[in-house]
């Protein structure tokens, strides 16, 4: 378990790590960016794998199902809207000198 | 055992922040999901081996259900995904945010039913959810709830206003009053689940959670839209994060705090984009009332052109600029207007595409349809770098787009856009504007650039439209 200090540790570096992946994007990555970080958070689903699996009674079995049910729905929908719109940037095969602009 | 899924989370953690990082370059993005979907699909496989879901008394039966929740939403999600046209894009990044805050959120209820449970039935005294979860947990779960029921019925109805279901952008007078009222009740249950040990509670405050979220964006008018679905992936992250915590699981923790915040900052970078401030989006409803005070600004007649003149014109230009607008990507006009570019650069002309900062529904949202048409990134330029060049067009196509170059953003201070950056189409020889009909755009707000003398009007769907220059084009 992450407890106490050690969390806080983690929070403030996580924190600084995910400003200094976005803070030298150029504009036209945005949207595919935006769509890869919700992809990231379906990391969610791990956790709610785990609800539902120390669930007890039918009532955290039901929720702990939608949690799943959600979650999965977050990691493999991003995944696949942010793969299909990366696919497209391809670099020109006539004009490969530069990125230009 | 625990040691190899330690391990298996921390590679995780690391591709997902390795992954983001190529992902913020056009050269290496396409590899930077394969890495970051590696890390999932390993996180995944691992959890299947944890203790704690193995030593539960219904083991083989939670790990049917988690089988079958996996298949029905991850099933519905590639189905939804693979089907979706990149117009629509924004609004299904706002569905699979929702669904995460919603996990996010589910995942803090069964723990707080758990603890309320044991709190019930504990005999040494210890009577609130707090006493069971310990104070951090407690107040890191109940946080977690709030913030990831918020961005999951906020997303829901993001994406049902993108997505043309929704076009309310009141539920009640007074609203911002009751929000905020609202907000304070339900910030009260969340401080009240604390210190009892009540399934009540918790079941009201999901509620008045889930309406806040309802609330909250209903009134957001439907050109801030990217800023509050960006905001929303933020606040899912934030809610991962913290429920990671209440688990004790570090992938949930890293990866839920990067997104936190680096959606933060790309929230932060769009609404500079479009001058206004995050606060701003919240509080004030663009093109609801205002929009129809300053209508009737603009006095003056439309002139029409033909595709044919449009076409001469085009064709003896020295320099074109395109401004493409989200209404090209609805007529899926793209395909044709990269035709007519290759053939005006073919006669000689130059080409340029310009590129507002929120055209379309999303900073690059446009980018990423022009690319799905073939044109090659180094032709398209942003606002910035082309704005002075607009002296030396004798051309500006401004196609399906609207608010994006409407000058009244820059004179006119009762304008709702006043303040936002804009195209200056406006300066250069002759602007040719496409457009369905002549009603205003997006935000609702009228355009005086389309009542201007250099200004010529080719109505028509976009794609006919295009189709008839390139027909006007090729027969000179």
């Amino acid at each position: 378990m992450i407890e106490g200090l050690a969390a806080i540790y983690i929070f403030m570096l996580a924190g600084f790590t995910g400003y200094e992946i976005i803070s030298k994007v150029p504009v036209i990555l945005h949207t595919p960016l935006m769509s890869g970080s919700n992809f990231v958070h379906g990391i969610v689903l791990v956790g709610a794998m785990v609800a539902l699996g120390i669930a007890e009674t039918t009532a955290e079995q039901v929720i702990g199902f939608i949690a799943v049910l959600l979650g999965a729905g977050n990691a493999v929908g991003g995944y696949v809207v942010t793969e299909r719109m990366l696919e497209m940037f391809r670099p020109s095969e006539k004009k490969t000198e530069g990125e230009g602009s | 055992m625990e040691t190899l899924i330690q391990a298996a989370y921390l590679i995780a953690a690391a591709l997902f922040i390795l992954g983001l990082k190529q992902m913020s370059s056009p050269v290496t993005a396409r590899r930077g999901i394969l890495w970051a979907g590696a890390g999932m699909v390993l996180a995944t496989l691992a959890t299947f081996l944890s203790p704690q879901i193995l030593e539960s008394d219904q083991v083989s039966i939670n790990i049917m259900l988690i089988i079958i929740a996996i298949a029905l939403g991850g099933g519905y999600a590639w189905y939804s995904g693979k089907k979706v046209a990149m117009t629509d894009m924004p609004q299904m990044i706002a569905m699979y945010n929702g669904m995460g805050g919603g996990a996010a959120a589910a995942i803090a209820a069964v723990e707080l039913i758990k603890a309320s449970n044991e709190a019930a039935h504990d005999v040494t005294g210890s009577s609130t959810i707090a006493d069971m979860l310990g104070a951090d947990v407690a107040i890191l779960g109940i946080l977690g709830a709030i913030i990831g029921t918020i961005s999951f019925s906020g997303s829901i109805i993001a994406w049902a206003k993108l997505d043309g279901r929704l076009n309310r952008s009141k539920l009640l007078p007074a609203q911002h009053i009751i929000n905020a009222l609202l907000a304070i009740v339900t910030v009260g249950f969340a401080v009240a689940i604390y210190f009892t040990s009540s399934i009540d509670t918790i079941i009201v405050f999901y509620l008045l959670a889930l309406v806040l979220g309802v609330f909250i964006t209903v009134p957001v008018g439907g050109a801030d839209m990217p800023v509050i679905i960006s905001l929303f992936n933020a606040l899912t992250g934030l809610a991962v994060g913290f429920e990671g915590y209440v688990l004790g699981n570090a992938a949930m923790i890293i990866a839920g705090i990067v997104v936190g915040s680096a959606g933060s900052l790309l929230t932060q970078l769009m609404a500079k984009a479009m001058n206004r401030s995050v606060a701003n989006v919240f509080f004030a409803g663009v093109g609801t009332d205002a929009a129809a005070a300053s209508g009737d600004g603009s006095e003056g007649v439309m002139k029409e052109i033909q595709a044919q003149d449009a076409g001469i014109l085009m064709s003896f230009a020295s320099q074109v600029v395109i401004i493409p607008g989200y209404g090209m990507a609805v007529a899926q006009a793209q395909h044709k207007i990269w035709e007519l570019t290759q053939i005006l650069t073919e006669k000689g002309v130059t080409v340029k595409f310009a590129i507002h900062p929120v055209a379309g529904r999303m900073p690059g949202h446009m980018n990423v349809l022009l690319a799905e048409a073939g044109v090659p990134y180094d032709m398209i330029y942003d606002m910035e770098d082309i704005n002075a060049d607009f002296k030396n067009t004798t051309v500006a196509l401004v196609i399906g787009a609207n608010d994006v170059v409407n000058p009244s953003a820059k004179s006119d201070s009762s304008s709702p856009l006043f303040g936002m950056p804009i195209l200056d189409a406006v300066d250069s020889e002759n602007v040719i504007v496409i457009k369905r009909g002549r009603g205003t755009g997006f935000s609702g707000v009228e355009n005086p650039l389309f009542f201007t003398d250099n200004t010529k009007m080719l109505f028509g769907d976009g794609q006919k439209a295009a189709s008839e220059l390139i027909q006007a084009v090729k027969e000179l």
